[in-house]
């Protein structure tokens, strides 16, 4: 029961407007193959960066997105900013829908929103000094009518962001910086003609450890001086609680878990919140509990997993999760790392077709040759040692049928975003209609 | 470019407006020949004096030449001798029309010195224009761009520079505007191809996508944001070709299609009658013309490989200097052992290594070498 995504207004938020609302946004690269394969294949693969996602922005708020990498967070960023063009969805600033918006007309937005970037020593002209490269924006938007103007502007930014002296610093060149220093200097750029929302992508990620603090105390202060709205990208949650009102979890172009930061932190509901909580370091160092992330790897956005993205590495998966082939053969080669060797030599040839598997389908359909029944028992054998492992809850039925062997799976639901207290969050653990025994 | 990664010397410097820009330009243009030592340095100085006292020669023509380079008769109207052996009236002698050699060296440094200024001016502004064009808007702007410039880099360069300078001089005449339009022709695709390259890989830099981020217009990124970037690894370039473009002019006037005799001095034109002459054993005829040639494409060339060694960081191998480092004791050095990776400082990247750096690598110094071809 795919439940359609509500909007994230509480009651008592409804009255005011939302800084910005997303709604349904959808951000996909196509990925262009070989000319050969364009040729065969028709189109090549799709790269869903975001793939449906509803946030609405409040005023003032500091929003966090967190996430690996990879799971979308820098294109949802630049999206918000119309930097890069969503493939579907709206993204509502004011009267005006950024989504649709021609560049030429966006320019003049660019004014209020602006962003602050990952990697200082790469976001600053090399060959243009301060006193430009920060003034620049200002004669982009014609909101100063000379050279010195412009100047005396960017001295007062200067000791905002706490580049003092100003006059020591405005005929630098970017060489002539220090990191922390070249990010002051990308933020005092990005405040310069007084923006509403700041999206800052993981902005102390590439600084020395003794300035980062410093940078975040520092955006904190400008949000308060300035009224800004921070959309904060990281994926730290050490740095997102300390920083955040609210926090978004991502995971593969979704939003999974959002909430007020307290409660994401106190009580985490969706399984890949609760183990990236247990994978950081000194959030609490009393807890004994393992420091792991869950299971494998972040799997590749080209191909998705069917249903709930995260069930291939969901401790707690079950049977609506979005079982599929691809988990039988990852269940395999889980079983072989334990087994060793002998059983991969032993095992390998008989379930070897399952590679060639189509990804999404609930069925598959081993042709084993005149060794069905072999496979069979294997089957069986495996899930009696591991009977434990989520992806039994998945398999509906496994028969054979003249010389092959089916494995069925149960159909897959895609989790959208529910209420529990006040946290959305995208599982089916916490959906009454499908999880009565959880 | 590799140079920039050494901090700027003179912590005390007071920068005062305005001319600190001055002062950057200077030490700019200073770098190489601090920077450099060994073989680099001796081929940048020595091409550098060669070259400086070949533009002296130019700008100081008329106090130079003891005649005029048209001149067959001294001042009382007595005309000058056919072939007079070099002396006292002529030191380098005189040609078979009775010029004098000497001047006609002179005012011919004058003419290569223009024509190769003009033809440098005329093709970086449209090798840097159309490759900043063809690489930020790409597309099928960038597909024709490249077409047209690969068809004109396939064409020998002699002959090319023949077909346009034929063309034009139909409509322009033979003189030295006709000739850097020729010579322009075929240096412009060098300029696009080495321009076009790094701009495709700066405007992928970040700092680019700020720009887009502040609402700046195409334009604008393109010559405020790219153009300072890219155009860092041209000067190389324009000096091998400025080499290149004096053998080009010279082959020119000995085919008979560069300047016409009467517009100006010429050392090809030159050359070209001289060659008669070698066989009556008239040797200063030949000998003077061909050796301001010479040591003009010779000046040229080592200043740019000089410039090359030192600033292509591709071929560069950078003088070690040995650090010493004061010794540490051993109980300091087991306390170091002891620091755990991650609480280790320095995750900072080190200044600079941006996008400078790899802009300049991207033309590689093969992009520079058609030189054979004239
Ligand atoms: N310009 C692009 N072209 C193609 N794929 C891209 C592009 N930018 C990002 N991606 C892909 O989109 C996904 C999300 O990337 P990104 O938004 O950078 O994630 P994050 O910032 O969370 O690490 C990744 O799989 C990445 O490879
Ligand atoms: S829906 Fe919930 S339980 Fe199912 S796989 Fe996803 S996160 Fe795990
Ligand atoms: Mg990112």
């Amino acid at each position: 029961m795919p439940t359609k995504p509500e909007l994230m207004t509480t009651p008592e938020q409804s009255a005011e407007r939302p800084l910005m609302e997303i709604r349904d946004l959808k951000v996909h690269y196509e990925l262009r193959g070989s000319a050969l394969a364009r040729l065969v294949g028709g189109e090549g693969e799709t790269v869903k960066a975001v793939d449906g996602v509803n946030v609405a922005l409040r005023k003032g708020e500091v929003l966090g997105l967190v996430g690996e990498s990879g799971s979308g967070k820098t294109t949802l960023g630049r999206a918000l900013l119309g930097l890069v063009r969503p493939t579907s969805g709206h993204i509502t600033y004011g009267d005006l829908d950024l989504a649709r918006m021609p560049q030429r007309q966006l320019r003049s937005v660019r004014r209020r929103l602006q962003m602050v970037f990952q990697d200082p020593h790469a976001a600053l002209n090399p060959s243009m000094d301060l006193a430009t490269a920060i003034g620049h924006p200002l004669r982009i938007h014609k909101l100063v009518k000379s050279k010195a103007e412009a100047r005396e502007r960017v001295r007062e930014t200067l000791e905002r962001v706490g580049l003092t002296p100003a006059d020591q610093f405005l005929d630098k060149l970017p060489a002539e910086l220090s990191g922390g220093q070249k990010q002051r200097a990308v933020i005092a750029r990005a405040i310069i003609c007084g923006p509403e929302l700041l999206v800052a992508d993981e902005p102390i990620s590439m600084l020395d450890m003794s300035v980062r603090a410093k940078i975040l105390e520092l955006m904190l202060e400008l949000g308060r001086d300035l009224d800004l709205t921070y959309v904060y990208i990281t994926h730290d949650l050490a740095t997102a609680k300390f920083f955040c009102d609210r926090v978004a979890i991502m995971y593969l172009g979704r939003v999974v878990e959002i909430g007020p930061t307290e409660e994401i932190f106190a009580d985490p509901k969706h399984p890949y919140t609760k183990a990236l909580l247990r994978a950081v370091p000194d959030l609490d160092p009393e807890r004994k509990v393992p420091r792991d992330l869950p299971r494998g790897e972040i799997p590749d956005a080209a191909a998705p997993p069917h249903g709930c993205s995260f069930h291939p590495r969901c401790p707690f998966a079950f049977e609506p999760c979005g079982w599929e082939a691809r988990d039988l053969r990852a269940m395999f080669e889980r079983r072989w790392i334990r087994l060793g060797e002998d059983a991969l030599a032993r095992e390998e040839p008989l379930v070897g077709e399952l590679t060639e598997v189509d990804a999404h389908e609930e069925m598959v359909r081993v042709r084993a040759g005149g060794r069905a029944a072999e496979l069979t028992a294997l089957l069986e054998e495996a899930r009696a040692d591991e009977p434990d492992d989520p992806l039994w809850k998945g398999v509906e039925r496994i028969e054979s049928d003249g010389g092959a062997v089916v494995v069925r799976f149960r159909p897959g639901i895609d989790p959208g975003l529910l209420r529990v207290n006040a946290v959305d969050v995208a599982c089916h653990l916490h959906d009454p209609n499908l999880s009565h025994d959880h | 470019m590799a140079t920039v990664t050494q901090p700027m010397p003179g912590p005390g410097r007071t920068p005062v407006k305005g001319s600190t820009r001055v002062v950057r330009l200077l030490r700019g243009i200073a770098r190489p020949y601090r920077n450099s030592h060994g073989v680099g340095r001796f081929m940048l100085v020595t091409g550098t004096v060669l070259v400086v006292l070949m533009l002296l020669t130019a700008v100081f023509a008329p106090l130079i030449a003891t005649f005029g380079f048209s001149q067959v008769a001294g001042a009382d109207g007595q005309r000058f001798m056919n072939h007079a052996e070099p002396g006292a009236e002529h030191i380098f002698g005189t040609t078979t029309q009775g010029f004098d050699v000497f001047s006609r060296v002179v005012w011919g440094a004058r003419t290569a010195v223009t024509v190769v200024l003009l033809a440098l001016a005329f093709s970086l502004f449209l090798g840097v224009l159309l490759g900043l064009i063809a690489g930020f808007v790409g597309r099928w702007v960038d597909r024709v761009l490249v077409m047209v410039m690969d068809a004109l880099f396939a064409l020998p360069a002699l002959l090319l520079a023949i077909v346009v300078a034929f063309l034009l001089s139909e409509y322009v005449g033979g003189g030295a505007s006709t000739a850097a339009l020729a010579i322009t022709a075929v240096y412009v695709p060098q300029y696009f191809r080495v321009v076009r390259a790094a701009t495709v890989s700066a405007k992928e830099q970040t700092y680019v996508e700020a720009a887009r981020a502040m609402g700046a217009r195409p334009a604008t990124i393109m010559f405020r944001y790219l153009l300072t970037n890219v155009i860092q690894s041209v000067p190389v370039i324009a000096t091998l070709n400025a080499a290149d473009a004096i053998l080009t002019l010279a082959g020119l006037g000995f085919l008979g299609y560069g300047i016409q005799p009467t517009e100006a001095a010429e050392w090809g034109y030159d050359l070209q009658r001289a060659v008669s002459d070698t066989g009556a054993g008239i040797w200063w005829t030949g000998l003077y013309p061909g050796l301001a040639i010479v040591l003009l494409v010779m000046g040229l060339t080592l200043m740019g490989e000089g410039l090359n060694e030192t600033m292509n960081p591709a071929i560069r191998v950078r003088r070690l200097i040995p650090i010493s480092m004061p010794e540490l004791t051993a109980a300091q050095r087991t306390k170091a052992a002891q620091v755990p990776e991650r609480d280790r400082p320095g995750q900072d990247r080190p200044v600079d290594t941006g996008g400078e750096d790899r802009n300049s690598r991207e033309p590689g110094s093969g992009e520079t070498g058609k030189g054979g071809a004239a």
